[in-house]
């Protein structure tokens, strides 16, 4: 009678659920729940609740988006690094019969964990939030085309992030790996919560990032200032426009592929099973329709920054323009006919194969061109060596060596041998940190004085730089060599003695990353701390090209007293090239948009409704699920939205600029 | 052809080896099976052809990067110079031209590295003689094991496979549970196993010794122990490991199986004097267990070919957990 | 754009860098809503496609032909294209300005949304009913899923029909409710289309 009744309630939940029993969590939990009180603490100490929540939980400014979803990308990393740290320490002592320090029910959630958090939760946020920040500045508007939807998506976002936190405390995450290939990850294999966390969490994000695609899409496409056509639009807007297509074009196939899994594993349907009709390669083939596409949504947008970078810091107008656009939109098209080179050894017929094999080599042609059109613009430039710049050499070097190898897998019959091996994490390591991670940070060295009026520490920043450089090739160049030796991804235990040597060169790599994350940490704090020191009041501290360094640092809410008017691509440039003065007087009111907390509230209850779903606490799933939508209704109810910013306001805000500019 | 392709990877390994890597075992590198070696040659002259292109393009970063530095004031400086037709050409056509290169080989060697296609010779200075017949051998992938069927001589084995060298082997590939990959890096490349399912993969050993296998997709908890030896024995070491596998007395009978194919980690090799010769094809069509459909029976009645008979529907939602939970 | 905005045809001769009054973007509501049933119909596609693999994968169990009742759907298509003509018709009331009729139309609508719906649920009920569930076979997953999606999806319509119905009787026929309106509109539409596909491609094809 009890257990009916505790089961009503709590559904699949129990006390066991919570993993006392393994020290490494419970320590794990006890850090956690001390540095959360600490900062819980301390906001209310310093009575910051209300002004976070005023000004930047319910903000729908796209700047103040931006940069909470970069400071979430960064919080994630650390836990996404954290399960990084604890892999390579475990494979470079789980040797001779020694079983390490986490058995395999454990180390194989941490592997899942590690790919899923570095995906979702660190790189997309990354990318989503250098977009949401820079292409409204960029193609001089006051926002985004819907503001409120953005800031919802920012909370769907987090609130998947929080559902695959809360699995490391409450139950456990899946054992499945990133993709949760079925069947292991179906019920039949995987009868615990893990999977569920996995799936809800993924797809509660999944919807936030979907929302922000259509969002910047229909952003780019009506929002942009007079006189920017397209071919007028900077580059890093032209990569945001073709990742955020590839967005919304992807994005619906794993939203469907994982609504298929979840029918598997809650109603008994059979879409993936080794019983009654079930393919399990079809869900193979799904997962990589999106996943292939997923990995240019991350790639594109650091093209980007890197093409920005490059020409500010070698004062120099970017070479090959249009050939850089076609190129994006070329690998933006081909990236939906490769996928099927993550599975050339499923047993497909050597003529698809090749076809995959080929078209994924044709990848490269474009992606060569970028960088030989990096390259010239650094000819004949002059290079300044600010911290960007280093991030960009340090990728240019660092992303041909992954693409390489890249090309190497693309050839079937040479992946029968390297498929899933460590040579494979190697490439892929290769280029998303040589890639994503570097452009990321490059970006963020770059946009950060945009962003908060003070730039950051060159040495701090240059310490982070060089740590990662080194580090990443200490960790990943022996994961090459081990993937020559045969050695597989994804092993919790070895035993042939002769591979030690190379997880302990790894392990040391990975030590040198967490050093140089450290310095980033420091170059932040540091920063602040000096801010003084190194303020920006131009508003343009890289003698910058583009429309985002012509307004003050940081923007005012509405970014642009006037809108500007454009003629070229590196609009910024040409007018100060061709004596334009800043408009001192004629301010007019400025149509924006409200503030609202409803996204933060939407966001809220889809982690309970996940909770539930993942717990099978059915009532409380009905009850957030109705909720949810009463929020949604209610939210339609709202027809105010929106206000004006007195003219008289904008004047004032515009004079303060002035104040600081030195006079002309 | 060939002669340059061997010195090319000549080249290449000695490339590779003159890095302080010579006292690890690169069996990737240097494999003892034709397959094997083909697709290291693959890798090898893939790796130079891109090397091509590759190499320049990290000098002229690192060149540029110096040259046009801030403080060389020497240096020309051009903020205006942002199109040249002549190299736009150029920078198009060099990976177009590499990757045309690159291409045609895929094709062709996709081709003749097909896993499914039967071998054409033993190795390169071994042409296959028309009468050499093929040793079958049937791969079940297990929770954490692999078990091999010799289906020509009625045996099995569990974790322990051998193969007389310079012979042909044929791999038919399947899973009882969930997928893993079938691989030996120094025989020849990996192909999934998958349950309901058959793939198959074709290959040849050249010289005797004990080389590793495993399964090169996760596969679950027992995943890191699912490894196996693979004896490339020569004609007298095979007949006499048949002879010791005969000698076992062990019989694999679908009873014996059910039991092998529940969970288990890091399974001694143990071996099967005798096998009931349906079982490989029971798995794969799923209905080993007693009173279970074939998968096969229930495609025919998908397509109409034999009539359905009813059959109790409430029971048909029951699943069963194939594994205990963890 | 007024004539001192556009830049390039200044007689002067001198550039501007910024226009003096305010700018107002074109309403982005349309495309936003556009790009997003593309994506919504990106997720039908993958349905179909996933329908297209499994839909002969019956697993031994009862097969399209037997299963379904053509008769049946025909009238729940019916029901479903003439709630697309009501929803027209309210339309062309809203852009007359009459209120009232234009609420009555919805009403037809929201009926004929329902009926669908009910009809639908019956279908479902009755093969339930008869063992053939979604968790029977590969092809009933794939199926009910199919039509199951586009049902909920129905039900969501009618929920936002619902809500903008008290909105419009509430606030009148404003820009921004006949901005939903709209995009209520393409959502039906959309609906239709959908359906059109899962009749012919799945009950048509099935039982033919």
């Amino acid at each position: 009678m009890t257990a009916d009744w505790t089961s009503l309630l709590f559904g699949k939940l129990t006390l066991e659920a919570i993993p006392y029993h393994e020290p490494i969590l419970v320590v794990t939990f006890i850090g956690v729940a001390i540095g959360g009180l600490a900062v819980l603490g301390a906001l209310t100490y310093f009575r910051l609740w209300g002004y976070l929540w005023k000004e930047w939980f319910t903000s729908i400014d796209h700047k103040k988006i931006g940069i909470m979803y970069i400071v979430f990308a960064i919080i994630m990393l650390l836990r996404g690094f954290a399960d990084a740290l604890m892999m390579r320490f475990q494979q470079a002592i789980a040797f001779n019969g020694h079983e390490g320090y986490f058995p395999p029910h454990h180390y194989d959630q941490i592997f899942t964990a590690h790919g899923v958090i570095m995906i979702f939760f660190v790189a997309m946020p990354f990318v989503t939030g250098l977009m949401n920040f820079v292409v409204p500045l960029q193609i001089g508007a006051r926002d985004v085309s819907f503001p409120f939807l953005n800031n919802f998506s920012f909370w769907m976002t987090v609130a998947g992030g929080i559902i695959v936190m809360i699995s490391l405390f409450v139950g456990e995450f899946a054992k499945t790996g990133w993709l949760a290939y079925p069947p292991l990850s179906d019920i039949a294999y995987s009868p615990d919560v893990g999977v569920d966390y996995y799936i809800w969490g993924l797809q509660v994000a999944g919807i936030g990032t979907l929302l922000s695609g259509v969002n910047l899409i229909a952003t780019i496409l009506k929002m942009r200032a007079p006189g920017m056509s397209m071919m007028k639009m900077p580059v890093f807007t032209w990569t945001a426009f073709c990742t955020n297509i590839l967005i919304v074009a992807s994005f619906p196939v794993l939203t469907a592929v994982l609504a298929l899994l979840t029918l598997d594993r809650y109603v008994g349907t059979h879409f993936f099973t080794n019983t009654d009709g079930g393919s399990a390669m079809l869900y193979v083939n799904l997962i990589w329709i999106w996943g292939h596409p997923e990995v240019y949504i991350l790639v594109l947008p650091v093209f980007g920054v890197f093409s920005e970078v490059v020409s500010t810091f070698s004062a120099k107008r970017l070479f090959g323009y249009t050939s850089m656009v076609y190129a994006t939109c070329v690998i933006t098209i081909l990236s939906y006919i490769v996928w099927l080179h993550h599975f050339f050894t499923m047993g497909s017929g050597a003529s698809v194969n090749s076809f995959f094999g080929i078209t994924t080599m044709i990848i490269s042609i474009p992606t060569g061109a970028k960088m030989f059109n990096w390259l010239f613009t650094m000819y004949h430039g002059r290079i300044r060596y600010e911290v960007s710049m280093l991030w960009t050499i340090g990728f240019m070097v660092t992303f041909v060596i992954g693409g390489m190898t890249g090309v190497l897998l693309a050839v079937p019959p040479a992946d029968f041998v390297l498929h899933n091996s460590l040579f494979l994490i190697a490439h892929f390591h290769n280029v998303i940190i040589g890639g994503v991670v570097f452009g990321v940070f490059a970006g963020i060295n770059f946009w950060f004085p945009k962003a908060f009026g003070f730039r950051l520490n060159a040495f701090w920043g240059k310490m982070s730089f060089w740590f990662w450089l080194i580090g990443f090739y200490f960790a990943f160049m022996p994961l090459y060599v081990l993937g020559l030796m045969g050695v597989t991804r994804r092993m919790s235990q070895f035993e042939d003695p002769s591979l030690q040597i190379w997880f302990i060169i790894a392990a040391f790599g990975a030590f040198l990353i967490l050093l140089g994350i450290g310095s980033f940490i420091i170059q932040i704090g540091y920063s602040i701390w000096k801010r003084d020191e190194l303020r920006d009041e131009t508003g343009d501290p890289w003698n910058g090209r583009t429309l985002e360094w012509s307004t003050s640092s940081p923007p005012p809410a509405y970014n642009f007293a006037f809108t500007p008017v454009v003629h070229e691509v590196d609009q910024w440039w040409f007018m100060k090239s061709n004596g334009y003065r800043r408009p001192l007087s004629g301010f007019i009111p400025i149509h924006m948009p409200k503030n609202t907390g409803t996204g933060a509230i939407l966001g809220a209850l889809s982690v309970v409704f996940g909770f539930a779903m993942v717990w099978h606490i059915w009532w409380l799933a009905i009850v957030s699920f109705v909720a949810i939508i009463a929020t949604t209704i209610h939210h339609t109810f709202n027809y105010n939205r929106d206000f004006y910013i007195p003219a008289d306001e904008v004047a004032a805000v515009e004079a303060r600029r002035t104040q600081m500019l030195p006079a002309e | 052809m060939r002669p340059e392709t061997k010195m090319l990877s000549r080249a290449g390994l000695i490339a590779a080896l003159a890095l302080p890597l010579a006292s690890c075992n690169m069996v990737v590198m240097s494999p003892s099976g034709d397959i094997a070696t083909q697709q290291r040659d693959l890798i090898v002259i893939s790796t130079i052809l891109m090397l091509l292109i590759v190499v320049p393009v990290i000098f002229l970063t690192l060149l540029f990067a110096w040259r046009y530095r801030q403080t060389n004031k020497t240096a020309k400086y051009d903020p205006e110079w942002h199109h040249s037709t002549r190299l736009e050409v150029v920078i198009w056509s060099a990976p177009l031209a590499i990757i045309i290169a690159l291409g045609s080989i895929t094709w062709i060697s996709t081709h003749t590295l097909d896993p499914y296609r039967p071998l054409d010779r033993i190795s390169a200075e071994q042409p296959l003689a028309a009468d050499h017949k093929p040793l079958t051998v049937e791969v079940v992938a297990l929770d954490w094991k692999w078990l091999f069927i010799y289906p020509e001589l009625g045996i099995a084995s569990v974790n322990e496979l051998a193969a007389p060298v310079d012979t042909p082997i044929r791999f038919k590939i399947t899973s009882a549970s969930v997928m893993n990959s079938f691989y030996i890096p120094a025989l020849a490349g990996q192909i999934y196993a998958m349950a309901g399912m058959e793939t198959k993969l074709h290959a040849v050993i050249n010289k005797p010794g004990e080389y590793e296998g495993f399964s090169a997709n996760y596969s679950g908890a027992g995943f890191s122990h699912m490894r196996f030896k693979f004896h490339g024995l020569d004609q007298a070491g095979f007949d006499k490991w048949v002879a010791d596998v005969k000698g076992s007395g062990q019989a694999l009978d679908k009873a014996t199986y059910m039991q092998l194919e529940k969970p288990s980690i890091k399974e001694p090799v143990h071996h099967y004097a005798t096998t009931d010769s349906s079982l490989y094809s029971a798995i794969v069509d799923m209905c080993v267990e007693p009173g279970k459909m074939c998968m096969s029976e229930m495609m025919a009645m998908d397509k109409g070919l034999i009539c359905r008979i009813p059959e109790p529907t409430t029971a048909a939602r029951e699943e069963k957990a194939i594994r205990p939970a963890t | 754009m007024s004539a001192n905005t556009s830049h390039n045809a200044q007689p002067s001769g001198e550039l501007t860098f910024y226009l003096r009054e305010e700018h107002h973007p074109e309403q982005s509501t349309m495309l936003g809503f556009w790009i997003y049933l593309m994506s919504d119909c990106l997720i039908f596609a993958i349905l179909f496609a996933t329908y297209a693999v499994l839909g002969h994968s019956f697993a031994g169990g009862p097969d399209a032909k037997e299963l379904f009742d053509l008769k049946l759907v025909a009238i729940n298509t019916a029901m479903l294209l003439f709630s697309s003509i009501t929803y027209g018709f309210a339309m062309l009331e809203m852009e007359k300005g009459n209120k009232g009729l234009m609420l009555s139309w919805m009403v037809v609508t929201f009926f004929f949304g329902a009926c669908f719906l009910g009809i639908e649920l019956y279908e479902f009920h009755h093969l339930i009913g008869e063992g053939a569930g979604p968790w029977r076979s590969a092809f009933l997953s794939s199926f009910f899923t199919l039509v199951g999606t586009h049902g909920l999806h129905v039900t969501c319509g009618l929920v936002w029909m619902a809500v903008l119905m008290v909105q419009m009787n509430k606030l009148g026929i404003t820009a921004a409710n006949k901005r939903r309106m709209m995009t209520l509109s393409m959502f039906w539409h959309f609906l239709d289309v959908i359906w059109i596909g899962v009749f012919s491609f799945v009950y048509l094809m099935g039982v033919l």
